[in-house]
């Protein structure tokens, strides 16, 4: 797997890949077009998108996209670049607006992406034809909630490309409590390393203890006994195709809507079980009060998101040794009596997360240092091989491991190898 | 609060003492003496780094830091156990603190804000925290002067930061 530098698929086997993955600049342009402008990448939740005329600014890959919600309410994905000479036409990271008007020559543009008005036209009469200089649009489609786009025309459609992933993101979306979710809020980070170090992070169960190690100190007892998932056989990984995997950190907690009444609520929520017993009905605070913490798994998307136990986690490369994260808060889009809800949420989201969390920062160490370490011996294998003598099936048919093992990151490489390889 | 014109200046003996204060938190900070840092806040005494530039509702915002008095105890202890590899090879840390504004002055309480520029060296790299400080200083007869709020506003705070494995 050494020999051949220009086919970067033969870097990774199924079980380790070459440390050269991380540092090799080649490759990783290459994986943005032959990845991140081939397949189906996230770009937004739909709540970012309240209604016509709101939008938000974010990238494909390397690249600056919009994404609107026109006057007929459909969602869009804009190359964000004019069409005359090719300035940025918007730099807000979100807001509402008619359209776009760039501010270079005032072109202007709908929402939908359509070339509108030019000023002083009579320099383009017999010129240029504005129906055909409408912004570069992406396709762009949504499941659960979940918007993604693509550049490539042929992709298959997204719920396909989903495939088993999402009977998973259904049961994500069920911490809402009967609640659609809605963005509360993110954090945003950049670490300097390579993106699939993060790709792989989220579904790396055996790190947790050791790196997490000062956050489990700091939570009542109740949640580290949840978190205590490292010798729990019913914790598990599925590959479940596709790049695709969940890991099952607290099994019990992954259908929300299965609850046998049994479980005690946690103490730590005891005021808030308190003030939502005001005005809702026991059985939906219970419904609140158990999802407070998310759903016990996390389940990671090929190639740059992943909903991670009660916000999603969305990576953004950015140069060889560069990745940018964002950690979204979710919580339930609910009447104001929910609004206490949230705000525990959001207590509970600065605690682990962000720049200046009490989980974050350590993880960030760990990826740091794999980046560093890395460029020693860049043939040396990176090996993702813990478990793989323990894999079975799963009854659906889903290569299954244990929550330790390292069956999500074999499915992300797998997944990377074919993408690599093909052309 | 007494008339604006003589007080709202930081030759006022109250400001002074405020900006004594903060000086000190700023050099407790650099040296991560995380323990008598804690110390120099009062026990209903807030430590907040926000994301919204412009928000004053922190409790229903999502904050980088929004720390009360049992947050700011357990980050401490996360600071200097020696477990968390973060804390443990964080990045060395020099701050200024300074372009002292006073807000309001009275006997009980000062309003300061301020500039921070902080540089973190580590590993071959410099990296540059620029932030606006708001601090809300109670002064007490006893000389037992506390920070009742401190909230931290970095110029990037709605962009990517790097993890920090320091305090602001
Ligand atoms: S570059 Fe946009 S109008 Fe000229
Ligand atoms: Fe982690």
């Amino acid at each position: 797997m050494t020999d051949n530098t220009t086919a970067p698929a033969g870097l990774a086997a199924g079980d380790r890949v070459a440390g050269r993955l991380y540092t090799d600049p080649d490759i990783f342009d290459q994986e943005l077009t032959r990845i991140f402008e081939r397949t189906w990448v996230w770009v937004a939740h739909e709540s970012e998108l309240p209604g016509p005329g709101t939008f938000k600014s974010t990238h494909v890959g390397k690249q600056p996209v919009i994404v609107t919600r026109d006057r007929k309410g459909e969602l869009r994905t804009l190359l964000n670049r004019c069409r005359h000479r090719g300035a940025s036409i918007c730099e807000k990271p979100s807001g509402k607006a008619n359209g776009f008007t760039c501010p270079y020559h005032a072109w202007s543009y709908g929402l939908n992406g359509q070339l509108r008005g030019i000023p002083y036209p009579d320099g383009y009469e017999g010129v240029i034809d504005k129906s055909e200089l409408s912004l570069k649009k992406l396709r762009t489609e949504s499941y659960g909630g979940l918007v993604f786009a693509t550049f490539n025309e042929d992709a298959e459609p997204l719920e396909e490309f989903l495939g088993d992933a999402r009977l998973w993101i259904d049961r994500f979306m069920k911490q809402g409590g009967g609640y659609p979710i809605k963005v509360l809020g993110k954090h945003q980070f950049k670490f300097r390393g390579n993106w699939k170090i993060q790709l792989e992070n989220t579904t790396d169960g055996y790190h947790f203890p050791i790196v997490h190690r000062s956050w489990m100190a700091s939570v009542d007892a109740e949640t580290a006994d949840m978190m205590s998932f490292m010798t729990d056989p019913a914790a598990i990984t599925h590959d479940l195709g596709n790049g695709h995997s969940v890991m099952q950190m607290v099994p019990e907690h992954s259908d929300l809507d299965a609850d046998d009444g049994t479980e005690p609520l946690q103490g730590r929520f005891d005021d808030l079980v308190a003030e939502l017993s005001k005005t809702l009905d026991e059985a939906q605070v219970r419904k609140l009060v158990r999802a407070m913490h998310g759903t016990g798994f996390n389940l990671n998307l090929f190639p740059n998101v992943s909903m991670s136990s009660a916000f999603f986690r969305v990576l953004r490369p950015v140069a060889v040794d560069e990745t940018w994260i964002e950690h979204v808060a979710i919580g339930p889009d609910g009447p104001p009596e929910v609004d206490a809800v949230n705000r525990e949420r959001l207590r509970i989201h600065e605690h682990f997360q962000g720049p200046f969390g009490f989980g974050t920062p350590d993880d960030a160490e760990g990826w740091d240092r794999v980046q560093r370490g890395a460029q020693g011996a860049p043939e040396m294998p990176i090996l993702v091989n813990r478990g793989i003598g323990r894999e079975t099936r799963s009854a659906e048919g889903w290569p299954t491991a244990h929550v330790t093992d390292e069956t999500g990151m074999r499915a992300a490489y797998g997944k990377w190898k074919e993408m690599m390889g093909d052309d | 609060m007494t008339d604006a014109t003589t007080v709202l200046s930081t030759t006022d003996p109250r400001v002074v003492r405020a900006i004594e204060l903060i000086w000190r938190e700023a050099e407790l900070l650099d040296r991560k003496d995380y323990t008598a840092w804690n110390g120099l806040y009062a026990d209903d005494g807030l430590y907040i780094i926000p994301i919204d530039p412009h928000t004053e509702d922190f409790a229903n915002t999502l904050n980088m830091v929004y720390d009360d008095a049992r947050m700011r105890q357990m980050r401490v202890t996360r600071m200097i156990e020696g477990y968390a590899i973060a804390a443990v090879d964080a990045a060395r840390t020099v701050r200024t603190v300074s372009r002292f504004v006073p807000e309001s002055v009275a006997d009980d309480e000062v309003v300061l804000r301020s500039a921070q520029i902080l540089i973190a060296y580590k590993r071959g790299r410099h990296d540059i925290w620029a932030g606006d400080l708001v601090h809300r200083i109670r002064l007490s007869e006893a000389g037992e002067d506390r920070i009742a709020q401190k909230v931290v506003r970095l110029v990037d705070s709605e962009e990517a930061v790097p993890a920090a494995g320091f305090l602001l």
